[in-house]
């Protein structure tokens, strides 16, 4: 194949980007602060171009991977020719390097977007806005060019690659990446709104109507990116779990958490001018944790399901970074944050208190998440030892602490801003328990076995879809609902959702490792699962053991399975692909173990209730923020 | 009562809910973190008695015998040597010769019962841990 020079100019861009970055991120900052403004309409052009640049960077190294370009290290290194099309792209954030370029790509995009759609919002802020995100860009642009480049040439150029981790080869990878680094990313345009409005000193209610739409969207991504996660988790590692508690993903919930508390803090600053101070001391965390994420992620100082091969000196970089941005936005704020300035007072009974009660168990979940994720890298670092800290705290701390939150979200969206009736909020709701105990009492009865936490379960998920149902008549008959308010009712019932797929997931599902070999049968959940053989089989760019299972009920075949057992060609690690039958109401799962003597396998057959409403929730979610987000009143307006 | 006051509850009222949170947290902290023991200091007796923990070592070549669904491996810091049993399946990444870490407790003939087998995503990836224990094993200089 001929050598192009086409890496070179994706290396020449991210340089160019750089500079573009630093002129952003230096001088309209200072022209907003000495009101020049012949320095700060430079903000949007260079928005666009850096855009533009890492466009044609991201599409250069991508190109690479589409041409097997093997004289570049980091194509040689993470793809070969005989890998299917879709995967060579995939490939291209499937490293370190790649996955940074990504990361730098979609905050240029958020960049450009908000250069975009800001039509009507001040010149001043708008440039402090953008002046925030180059600084940021150019950090990151620092780090990808000292430590990090994906352009690296290998020479002489490889014959043929060293192939993608097989685990990665497939649909999931393709998009969760992406999906959770626009979440992660996204906040930044959060975080840049929040340091712009305690740079001018303007902490109002058109800070957060501004702020609103761009967070929901970051929230939306993030809320995809971590469900496609666990459900990639669920069918591919061949584990069957859709939740570990393993640092990386915790990595990303705590953003999340964040994220949400934020989303709603947000609402009373609209709404009532409250909770100023508060939101952007969230829209700070939001983006740090999603910094400490990458860090995480990217340093290899934890032991996780994700550490990777990695260099430590990037973990370093990455360190300095987050304590630079985390270090100068806090003493910003310190410095910056309104003394006084409160907002709309509001009684013990108002939307105000259980937006706030929300708030802060969120926020103490996601520090109860922080504090079991870093805990083993303090012991180790105060040379205490080496330890553990496993899903059982997790579980532990974590679940009490979402009871409130999951029982408030019910009652909160009936109460009325600054003061409300209890007896009136009682009146309204007492319907919404009777289902909740109804359901609470009934379904564990049906299910077979009984548990206060399973009953829990049930009790707050129809306790929030009842009074969101209720809540949702009472509107029609007053007025056409908002499409906040549909967005606010699918987001909350798309967490009960999620809740009654994970209380039956816990409760009911049963995991069964067997020893089998052909016409062997096993029960589980009702279903009858029989091998019926195990037969080789050949793919792209592996060769498989595949083998055939028959799932019946009741005497009658529904489906037959076909696990999978592959050797990947250029890897010498096997790789599990489990088969699922799924369903609405439940999952049937079957995976390969190892081979036992006598054409005997050591299987794994699991059944999974509802396994697949966690998801389905998580959607709900996303499409509930996809609702707010689209309401009328973020509508844009050009400016004429 | 005055917004003094009231203001005075919230505070106390706060206080013993973080509390609260505080003991739950540390309790749950210490009742559910696994140690990480080197073989070596398995066989000195430094492993937590009745308690899981995690060892971190290479499975040793050679050593891996299946009995229907019980695999049993031995672990080493290439000085010292933990016999493991495990029932269920191993992780794709498990191979001789490499890295493993396994949780679980010791039984009364100092065999090692693991619940768990970690797994990893690489395959040219060794636990910290792993290579914790080697490291030290070779600090040591003891002889096997």
């Amino acid at each position: 194949m001929m050598p192009t020079i086409l890496p070179e100019i994706g290396h020449f861009a991210l340089i160019l980007a750089l500079v573009i970055s630093i002129v952003q991120g230096v001088i309209p900052l200072i022209g907003a602060h000495q009101g020049r403004e012949d320095w700060l309409v430079l903000a949007r052009p260079a928005a666009q171009l850096s855009f533009a640049l890492l466009t044609i960077s991201f599409g250069v190294l991508t190109w690479s991977f589409y041409i097997n370009d093997f004289s570049v290290l980091y194509v040689a290194e993470h793809s070969n020719a005989l890998l299917p099309t879709v995967y060579r792209i995939g490939a291209v954030w499937g490293g370190h390097e790649g996955s940074l370029l990504l990361w730098i790509f979609l905050l240029t995009g958020w960049g450009f977007a908000v250069a975009q759609l800001s039509k009507t919002l001040d010149e001043f802020m708008i440039a402090r806005v953008l002046s925030v995100l180059g600084l940021i860009a150019t950090g990151l642009l620092l780090f990808v060019l000292g430590t990090s480049n994906p352009f690296e040439r290998l020479f002489p150029a490889a014959q043929d690659g060293r192939s993608l981790n097989p685990l990665l080869q497939d649909p999931g990878l393709v998009f969760h990446p992406p999906m959770l680094y626009m979440g992660y990313v996204g906040f930044s345009v959060a975080f840049a709104f929040a340091i712009a409005s305690l740079l001018s000193g303007k902490l109002d209610a058109a800070w957060a109507r501004w702020s609103r739409p761009w967070t929901i969207t970051a929230w939306i991504f993030l809320t995809l990116g971590i469900a496609l996660g666990s459900w990639w988790a669920y069918y591919e590692l061949g584990w069957g779990g859709w939740w570990f508690w393993d640092p990386v993903e915790n990595a990303s919930f705590m953003p999340w958490l964040i994220g949400t508390a934020l989303l709603h803090s947000l609402v009373v600053t609209e709404k009532r001018g409250g909770f100023k101070n508060w939101s952007v001391l969230l829209a700070i965390i939001a983006f740090s944790m999603s910094l400490l994420g990458t860090f995480l992620v990217r340093s290899g100082v934890l032991t996780s399901v994700h550490a990777f091969a990695t260099d430590p000196r990037r973990g370093i970089f990455i360190l300095i970074l987050l304590s630079v941005v985390v270090g100068s936005s806090l003493f910003l704020y310190a410095l910056r944050a309104p003394k006084s300035a409160i907002g709309g007072a509001f009684d013990l009974m108002s939307r105000e208190t259980f937006i706030l009660l929300g708030n802060v168990f969120l926020v103490v979940a996601a520090g109860s998440v922080l504090l079991g994720t870093l805990y083993p890298l303090l012991v180790d670092s105060l040379n205490l030892g080496k330890i553990s800290v496993g899903p059982p705290y997790f579980n532990a701390v974590f679940v009490p602490i979402m009871i409130p939150v999951l029982f408030l979200l019910a009652v909160g969206p009936w109460a009325n801003w600054k003061t409300t009736n209890l007896r009136l909020l009682l009146k309204r709701l007492w319907g919404a328990g009777v289902v909740a105990i109804v359901a609470a009492i009934l379904i564990p009865r049906m299910m077979g076995d009984f548990s206060w936490l399973t009953a829990l379960g049930f009790l707050l998920s129809f306790w929030i879809i009842a009074s969101g149902i209720l809540q949702t008549i009472r509107q029609l008959k007053v007025a056409k609902p908002t499409r906040s308010f549909i967005g606010m009712q699918l987001g909350h019932i798309g967490i009960a959702v999620f809740v009654i797929g994970v209380t039956m997931v816990s409760s009911y599902q049963e995991e069964r490792d067997v020893r089998m070999g052909p016409s062997d049968t096993v029960m589980v959940g009702g279903y009858q699962v029989q091998m019926i053989e195990v037969v080789p089989a050949q793919g792209p760019n592996y060769q498989a053991t595949r083998g055939v299972f028959e799932v019946s009920r009741h005497g009658r075949v529904e489906r037959v399975l076909t696990p999978e057992k592959r050797n990947y060609d250029s890897s010498a690690m096997p790789m599990t692909e489990a088969a699922i039958d799924a369903g609405l109401t439940r999952d049937i799962y079957v995976s390969l173990g190892e081979p036992l003597e006598n054409q005997a396998w050591a299987v794994r057959v699991y059944y999974k209730p509802f396994v697949d409403w966690i998801w389905g929730g998580c959607l709900l979610m996303a499409l509930g923020g996809l609702f707010a987000v689209m309401d009328k009143r973020y509508r844009l307006r050009s400016k004429k | 009562m005055k917004p003094r006051h009231q203001r005075a509850l919230w505070i106390v009222g706060a206080l013993v809910a973080l509390a609260i949170a505080a003991v739950l947290i540390l309790n749950a902290l210490n009742s559910n973190i696994a140690l990480y023991v080197t073989p070596s200091d398995v066989v000195a007796g430094k492993a937590p008695k009745g308690q899981a923990f995690r060892i971190g070592g290479l499975v040793k070549p050679g050593s891996l015998k299946r009995d229907e669904l019980v695999v049993h491996f031995i672990v080493t810091d290439l000085v010292k040597e933990i016999p493991v049993s495990y029932k269920g399946i191993l992780p794709d990444l498990f191979k001789e010769g490499k890295g493993a870490v396994v949780q679980g407790k010791l039984d009364e003939d100092g065999q090692f019962v693991a619940t768990e087998v970690l797994a990893k995503h690489d395959e040219n990836y060794m636990p910290p841990e792993a290579k914790h224990a080697l490291d030290q094993a070779q600090k040591n200089g003891d002889k096997p």
